[in-house]
């Protein structure tokens, strides 16, 4: 009896490995898609924005997809280019800040819940790679490792351009952790936890519960946030093609440039995921309960956390358009207004949003 | 299953993966450059005038100010957690603790540490 405790015990455990694995494999493919697809509506929608064409050629055969291959072809081209390391860079540090770029992005992306739990050859899975219940201060930790990426490239370039766009992108990344980390507090003090997988699920399918009618300032911040901290227009001062070529990675090319690109994409997308988690009620269907979804799908867990997992990537698409939409509407800060953005309006404003939440859930909570 | 063993995973796979992109160049493309214009650091075609390691002070000053107030964020999501134990007497403790930083923070903003020009 006891061994066979023992059997199941460990059974069950390998499934959990098993299942871990297949779950980051099928992130890391979703997410590997994602900078491709980016490219090309980069491309598509600004053309469509100014009454252009945009890249409409390659394809595969005869068909053209509209351009759709245009970003695959530049992924061979920039892998097939010769590596240039300039003179007098420190070279460890230039062969090692793609990795710092790459990682911290990927780390985040298993924090967030991609479904509801689902039952599956009788085991119970749950649709975050990892299940715990800190998940706010697992982001945070490590969405502030993606700065060494970026000052670790520009440092290490040797290049007056890389230093100072490594300069502007971190201090800019790292004035905008405050205002980010102090917009997510209202969500904790309303819904009583960390777990994102529980906010999605205290959210519910109902839009009157999400965290964007519930604490719209902390939305307006975090949504600043995330263009502050991709260093997406209108705050991309650390690129600012006009004045420093291309910020930190000016001396990077072929596959080490493709790393940052990847690693922005992803950050980005990463990014629009946690806005529709924390926000957009997550896998939430709206005005579509849990139960009522169940009944739909026959009882099959494994089809509704599906069907949440793709509503889920819908909310996300969003926002990915949003970061296209703003850069091609919204000119560019100057480097003192967005300080004084960051440190005299968003910082105070989100003290008194923590505040002035707190009071008012107070109020309701313990009359 | 510990549940911080995924996380392990997963870094080590980023590491790998971020790895594979750092040298794939030196794979695909094994040309080595002797051109030692073309090694140059990129400085708009002209050669490369003064020094690369100076920069303005602000940005030490941006990075003391963002531990400071970083250190702040992370002491009120203990409380935000403990909200609902502590009640009305936590909402009042923190609110001596934001007058403090809030006093902290317009110190900063009269002595012009936040002024770029």
């Amino acid at each position: 009896m006891g061994l066979d405790g023992q059997g199941l015990a460990t059974d069950a455990a390998t499934v959990q490995v098993i299942a871990t694995i297949i779950k980051f494999v099928i992130i890391f493919i979703l997410c590997m898609q994602v900078p491709p697809l980016m490219v090309w509506v980069e491309r598509r929608a600004p053309a469509l924005m100014q009454r252009r064409k945009g890249p409409n050629r390659v394809g595969i055969g005869k068909w053209r997809l509209y351009g759709l291959m245009q970003s695959l072809a530049d992924a061979i081209k920039l892998i097939f280019k010769e590596e240039v390391v300039p003179e007098g860079a420190n070279r460890a540090f230039y062969h090692i800040a793609p990795i710092f770029a790459v990682f911290p992005a990927f780390l985040i992306a298993c924090a967030i819940p991609y479904g509801h739990t689902m039952q599956l050859f009788g085991y119970t899975i749950p649709l975050s790679i990892v299940d715990i219940d800190v998940g706010f201060l697992f982001i945070f930790a490590f969405s502030s490792l993606a700065v060494y990426g970026v000052t670790l490239a520009g440092w290490a370039s040797n290049s007056k351009y890389s230093l100072l766009g490594a300069l502007r992108a971190s201090a800019q990344m790292i004035s905008y952790e405050i205002p980010l980390g102090l917009s997510l507090i209202p969500i904790v003090l309303i819904f009583g936890t960390l777990d994102l997988n529980q906010i999605v699920v205290a959210q519910s399918a109902w839009i009157w519960k999400w965290g964007v009618i519930k604490a719209p300032i902390s939305f307006l911040i975090f949504l600043i946030c995330m263009f502050a901290e991709t260093n997406r227009a209108p705050f991309d001062l650390a690129e600012g093609e006009s004045e420093l070529v291309a910020g930190f990675h000016t001396e990077f090319n072929s596959a080490k440039f493709a790393a940052f690109f990847l690693a922005e994409y992803v950050s980005m997308f990463i990014l629009s995921l946690l806005a529709a988690t924390i926000f957009f009620g997550g896998w939430q269907i709206p005005f579509v309960p849990y139960h009522a979804l169940l009944v739909v799908t026959g009882g099959l867990t494994w089809l509704a956390s599906l069907i949440g997992f793709v509503v889920l990537i819908l909310k996300a698409c969003f926002f990915m358009f949003l970061y296209v939409w703003v850069r091609w509407t919204l000119p560019r800060f100057r480097y003192d207004q967005l300080m004084s953005l960051g440190w005299k309006f968003m910082l105070p404003l989100g003290l008194a949003n923590v505040f002035i939440t707190a009071v008012v859930v107070a109020a309701i909570q313990f009359g | 299953m510990n549940p911080y063993l995924p996380v392990l995973i997963v870094l080590l796979f980023g590491i790998f993966l971020g790895g594979v992109f750092s040298a794939l160049a030196a794979f695909v493309n094994r040309r080595r450059i002797t051109d030692s214009v073309k090694l140059e650091p990129f400085e708009c075609g002209v050669p490369a005038i003064g020094e690369r390691d100076k920069m303005s002070v602000k940005f030490y000053l941006t990075a003391i100010l963002f531990i400071l107030f970083d250190i702040e964020t992370v002491f009120l999501y203990l409380w935000a957690m403990t909200f609902k134990e502590l009640g009305w007497f936590g909402i009042s403790e923190v609110f001596v603790f934001l007058v403090i930083l809030v006093a902290g923070y317009v110190y900063v903003v009269k002595r012009g540490a936040l002024e770029w020009d």
